[in-house]
């Protein structure tokens, strides 16, 4: 047992999927020709003002309600002021002490372990432009120049803050997927972690187990997957615990996650990064929600992921599948259906998550570009409970409409994959089997029961593949007990 | 009251490299200013809220929709240095 | 008076249509008088000839179809060098952009365009509008036309100049501390600040984004409420910009003074000013009596703060709105062996010494440690102003005092002394902190024959009450002096 706990907040940056851009009208794509998604007011230039994109508000505000945030009836845009060459005017628009969303919540489990996640505030801010280093040999110092695309300058961004509250890494993880779940739920980003549109900081620091104060805190970056961050946390803390116990002081600075190398680093400060002398951005008026506002956007907010995971375990999913079910892309809504189409909500997420996944991965293909949907999945298990197909050849039959080859039953018997249900047919296949085997007849009839097993199998092979197996055995302990 | 100015930390957030001697030409006008300027602080404020905007207005949004972007050969061409379709600087320092 | 460039807007603008001038003939006279006068006011930085050519003659053709566009179709303009122009250089004084052309237009070049208006020119001011002499340009000082010896006051003083001496008919400016009132006095012209959001900012390059706005020069009140007629109304595109419908100003042209209750600003109408400037302002405050308006002087404490406050709030708002000039995107760059290095070297050679002793103060009021101390408490100051005149207009209709407390001061006089310099701004700043509309009006000149300044405040959207006060000052003060160079003889 360690002595010493560390104490974890994580600050997430969310790029929000909005047309256009935070203050202005440029398309909010990052992946178009570098610096042609640019005008006068994201580029900075001499007279250009900001208007703020209502849109990207009201995502804001879904979010925090989502988070159980207390909306904050006035708001203001502050301006951070910081010079960095991908930050056009040199300060980001941002919000500082009048966010949009504070004091929320967020369960979060972790096994059978729930833990509550302060939200300190949800806000909103502009993103920065990229710059690439040339002559990159992975050290920024030995570059001779740095290349600047102002494409994602200004994209909205949402920030949400957590109080100190984990514990573990795990917890951290688990939080930053809870949160995932949440942005995916509501729409208001694709939550592409590889791709930037979510991005993760952590605060870490330790401190003698059960202690009531906080330890030096350290910022850790450059997390840029939910494993990396687990990884960087446990990394860290590790580093942090050593030190403490060791009496070394641990310094107050930024780390950066090298995920080559599996290790934090020390960032380079950026300089007087503590002076960002906020204050309200003289170019924006106050933001008011009022109540009517706050309160059609909570009307309209769609399931929580915590309540359809609640939900589906009330339907009799396991707490694992519900997740499953609930968080795969397009799961959820083929999931419902089939159960609404009279299926087995068990059995309708077995396959989902089963089958139907395995052969997504090996198509690469996404689930809403298929023709499956609940009912074609409700027909499939209907003809499964009623011997029409084997399981066996039930995958088979899934295979192909998801391939487009046409609903359940013309599958099956395009491909020939019906069962055979017809007692007469099945015992003329037995009859046959036993009279091709005389040893093993006999010593099936003299009580060797064992043997049935072997006479299922070759009536199997014999109607290749589509007797009823349960039927077969039926007949064949027929044969051997009458 | 002498206002305490650390002119060389001043200048380095505001991105002025300035000479130790231009800081000192301007210590003492910044002083004056300062001092000046500081006479507000004898005023009594308490429970005046601030005011940052002029006229009582709030809300002025736009809806998300796109607009037309700017021609980049014509950004472009503005810029101090370019390489194709980026705009070119020295190599960051700090990150 | 036979040369067009001494017409009147709303004179100009008959003869246009009954036939009597051509837009491209008031063009000629307006260049003409120009190239007369430019070597020695340098009221311009660009002269932009061709399009200047280009739009008479569309003006005209619109005329010649009967399209009429309104109280600017055809009349020459003159543009403060901090509004942008698609195609045209804009460097807003300062060495920091120069060379820089613009990828599009400000909005109120855009309404000038719409309005027929023919630009002539950007013209000089103070970097960044930082000034009262428009000795602060990077580019040189421009010289008043009363006595070239003398600074037109600033920081719009290219744009005063301009129109006090014939150059253009009619000029924008920027006000974010008097700089459109202060030049106007000390040039002989009408110049006014409307409510801060009438006019949009979309294009202005800001200096304090809480105090800036845009307004018209004109040589008499009802042109420079034609100008801002065309200027003035909402825009989306700024998001401080007012909603509501424009005030009608027109509408205070016809009033007289009978029955307008005018409050004399007692803080800002007595010690300090210049004798003759009092003694000039007491004889139209008098005047106004006599026409029939209620006078009563008012007390606004705050009044006597409120520079003090505007020197931190404007710095803070400044430091961080040209924190954009850093050699990346634009203008020139001083190069570095990193981008931090670059940007300081750019910074340190781009800007002038009182751009850089604004962004140090502003940098130093919103640092750590001292946020409350000096910009906070400056903006609850503000605060304490807003609400002065606020009580202030329950019992009268406009304020009134001297627009400048001396007239135009000799070039080099203050240059050294920054303090005294603000303190030009000491009557107009009050009214960049409220948002409310102020306007000065020529009443007169001093000993050595210079005009003297009339300033008439009025409530946040009173622009109809401040132009029926100011209309009244104007034929009461019956103003008619010229510059000597405006005439053949001064512009030998």
């Amino acid at each position: 047992m360690s002595a010493w706990e560390a104490v974890i907040g994580v600050e997430t940056h969310v790029e929000l999927g909005t047309a256009s851009k935070m203050f202005c009208g440029c398309p909010a794509d990052t992946t178009a020709e570098p610096n042609t998604n640019v005008c006068p007011v994201c580029l900075g230039l001499p007279g250009a003002l900001p208007v703020p994109n209502e849109r990207a508000i009201e995502m804001t505000v879904a979010v925090g309600l989502a988070l159980g945030c207390r909306i904050a009836a006035d708001s203001e845009f502050s301006r951070k002021n910081y010079f960095y060459a991908d930050l056009p005017k040199n300060y980001q628009i941002s919000q500082f002490d009048l966010p949009l969303c504070l004091e929320g919540s967020l369960d979060v489990e972790v096994g059978e372990q729930t833990v509550a996640v302060g939200i300190t505030r949800v806000h909103l801010e502009e993103d920065t432009g990229k710059s690439t280093h040339l002559g990159e040999t992975g050290r920024i110092h030995e570059a001779d120049a740095a290349l600047i695309d102002f494409n994602r300058c200004g994209v909205p961004l949402m920030e949400v803050v957590t109080e100190p509250d984990m514990r573990t890494p795990e917890q951290a993880r688990a939080y930053a997927d809870e949160l995932r779940a949440i942005v995916l739920a509501l729409g208001v980003s694709d939550a592409r972690l590889e791709e930037g549109s979510l991005r993760f900081d952590a605060n870490v620091s330790v401190r003698p187990a059960g202690a009531e104060g906080l330890g030096v805190k350290v910022e850790v970056k450059n997390m840029n997957s939910l494993r990396s961050l687990q990884r960087a946390l446990a990394h860290e803390i590790e580093r942090q615990t050593a030190l403490a116990e060791a009496g070394e002081p641990i310094a107050q600075e930024t780390r950066h996650w090298d995920e080559a190398a599996g290790v934090t680093k020390p960032g380079r400060s950026k300089e007087q990064s503590s002076d960002y002398r906020y204050f309200p951005e003289p170019d924006l008026v106050p933001l008011h929600v009022g109540d009517e506002q706050r309160d059609r956007i909570a009307a309209s907010l769609p399931e929580l992921p915590a309540a359809r995971r609640a939900r589906y375990r009330g339907m009799g999913l396991d707490a694992g599948t519900a997740r499953l079910v609930a968080e795969g892309d397009g799961l959820d809504e083929v999931f419902e259906e089939a159960a609404a189409a009279g299926a087995d909500p068990q059995a309708a997420a077995t396959w989902l998550t089963g089958e139907v996944v395995a052969h997504l991965r090996r198509t690469d293909a996404r689930l809403g570009a298929t023709p499956l949907d609940g009912a074609a999945l409700a027909a499939l298990l209907a003809m499964i409970d009623g011997g029409e197909v084997s399981a066996t050849a039930a995958k088979a039959v899934l295979a192909g409409v998801l391939d487009g080859e046409g609903s359940p039953r013309e599958v099956a018997e395009a491909r020939d994959l019906m069962q055979i249900g017809d007692a007469g047919a099945l015992e003329a296949a037995v009859d046959e089997a036993l009279a091709a085997h005389p040893d093993e007849a006999g010593r099936l009839r003299d009580g060797d029961m064992k043997l049935i097993g072997f006479f299922v199998g070759r009536v199997m092979q014999a109607t290749g593949g589509k007797a009823d197996p349960r039927m077969v055995s039926d007949l064949i302990r027929g044969k051997a007990t009458g | 009251m002498p206002i305490d100015i650390d002119l060389a930390y001043v200048a380095r957030l505001a991105r002025l490299d300035l000479t130790d001697e231009e800081l000192a030409s301007y210590e003492g006008q910044l002083q004056d200013i300062l001092d000046y300027a500081a006479r507000v602080q004898a005023l009594p404020t308490e429970g005046v809220p601030p005011t940052s905007h002029p006229l009582p207005m709030r809300n002025a949004h736009r809806a998300d929709e796109v607009e037309p972007t700017l021609d980049r050969e014509e950004v472009l061409a503005q810029a101090p240095d370019r390489d194709g379709p980026f705009f070119r600087v020295p190599p960051f320092l700090e990150q | 008076m036979g040369d067009p460039a001494d017409l009147t807007i709303a004179e100009a603008g008959r003869q246009l249509r009954d036939g009597g001038l051509t837009a491209a003939g008031l063009l000629d006279a307006v260049r003409r008088r120009a190239s007369m006068t430019e070597a020695q006011l340098h009221a311009f930085l660009t002269i932009d000839a061709e399009g200047a050519a280009a739009a008479a003659e569309r003006a005209d053709a619109a005329l010649a179809r009967g399209e009429d566009l309104g109280p600017l179709h055809g009349i020459p303009v003159a543009l403060k060098d901090n509004m942008v122009t698609r195609g045209v250089e804009t460097t807003a004084g300062s060495r920091i952009l120069a060379g820089w052309v613009p990828p599009y237009d400000a909005t109120v070049v855009e309404r000038l365009a719409r309005g027929g208006a023919v630009i002539v020119g950007k013209t000089n001011m103070d970097e960044f509008a930082m000034g009262s002499s428009t000795e602060n340009s990077a580019y040189g000082p421009t010289r008043n036309p009363w006595d070239p010896g003398r600074v037109p006051g600033g920081s719009s003083g290219g744009s005063a100049s301009s129109v006090a001496v014939g150059s253009a008919l009619g000029a924008l400016g920027s006000d974010t501390g008097g700089s459109i009132r202060q030049p106007a006095a000390l040039t002989g012209i009408v110049g006014m600040k409307p409510t801060y959001g009438l006019v949009s900012r979309y294009g202005l390059i800001a200096f304090a984004s809480s105090l800036d706005q845009i307004g018209p020069f004109a040589r008499t009140v009802e042109d420079a409420v034609g100008i801002f007629e065309v200027i003035a109304g909402h825009d989306p595109s700024d998001a401080t910009s007012y909603r509501g419908p424009v005030p009608d100003a027109r509408a205070g042209l016809a009033e007289g003074p009978e029955g307008l209750r005018v409050g004399v600003l007692r803080e800002l109408s007595g010690e300090g000013n210049d004798p003759d400037v009092l003694e000039a302002f007491e004889r139209t405050v008098d005047a106004l009596a006599g026409a029939g308006a209620t006078v009563t002087p008012m007390s606004l404490p705050s009044c006597a703060d409120a520079l003090n406050a505007y020197y931190l709030i404007a710095p803070a708002e400044c430091s961080a709105n040209l924190a954009r000039f850093d050699g990346v995107r634009y203008g020139p760059r001083i190069g570095g062996d990193t981008v931090e290095q670059m940007m300081g070297a750019t910074r340190r050679d781009g800007f002038g010494p009182e751009v850089t002793r604004r962004i140090l103060v502003g940098t130093y009021a919103l640092s750590a440690g001292y946020y409350d101390a000096f910009y906070g408490q400056a903006q609850k100051v503000r605060t304490l102003v807003v609400e002065d005149f606020r009580r202030a207009y329950a019992d009268v209709d406009v304020l009134v005092c001297p627009t400048s407390p001396t007239t135009a001061f000799r070039v080099g006089e203050r240059a050294d002394d920054p303090l005294q310099m603000y303190l030009s701004d000491v009557a107009t700043v009050p009214v960049n902190l409220s948002g409310d509309p102020g306007i000065s009006v020529p009443v007169g000149v001093d000993r050595d024959g210079l005009p003297i300044g009339f300033q008439v405040i009025a409530p946040a959207l009173g622009e109809a009450a401040l132009v029926r006060a100011a209309a009244a000052v104007e034929r009461l003060a019956a103003f008619d002096a010229r510059p000597a160079l405006a005439t053949s003889e001064g512009a030998a």
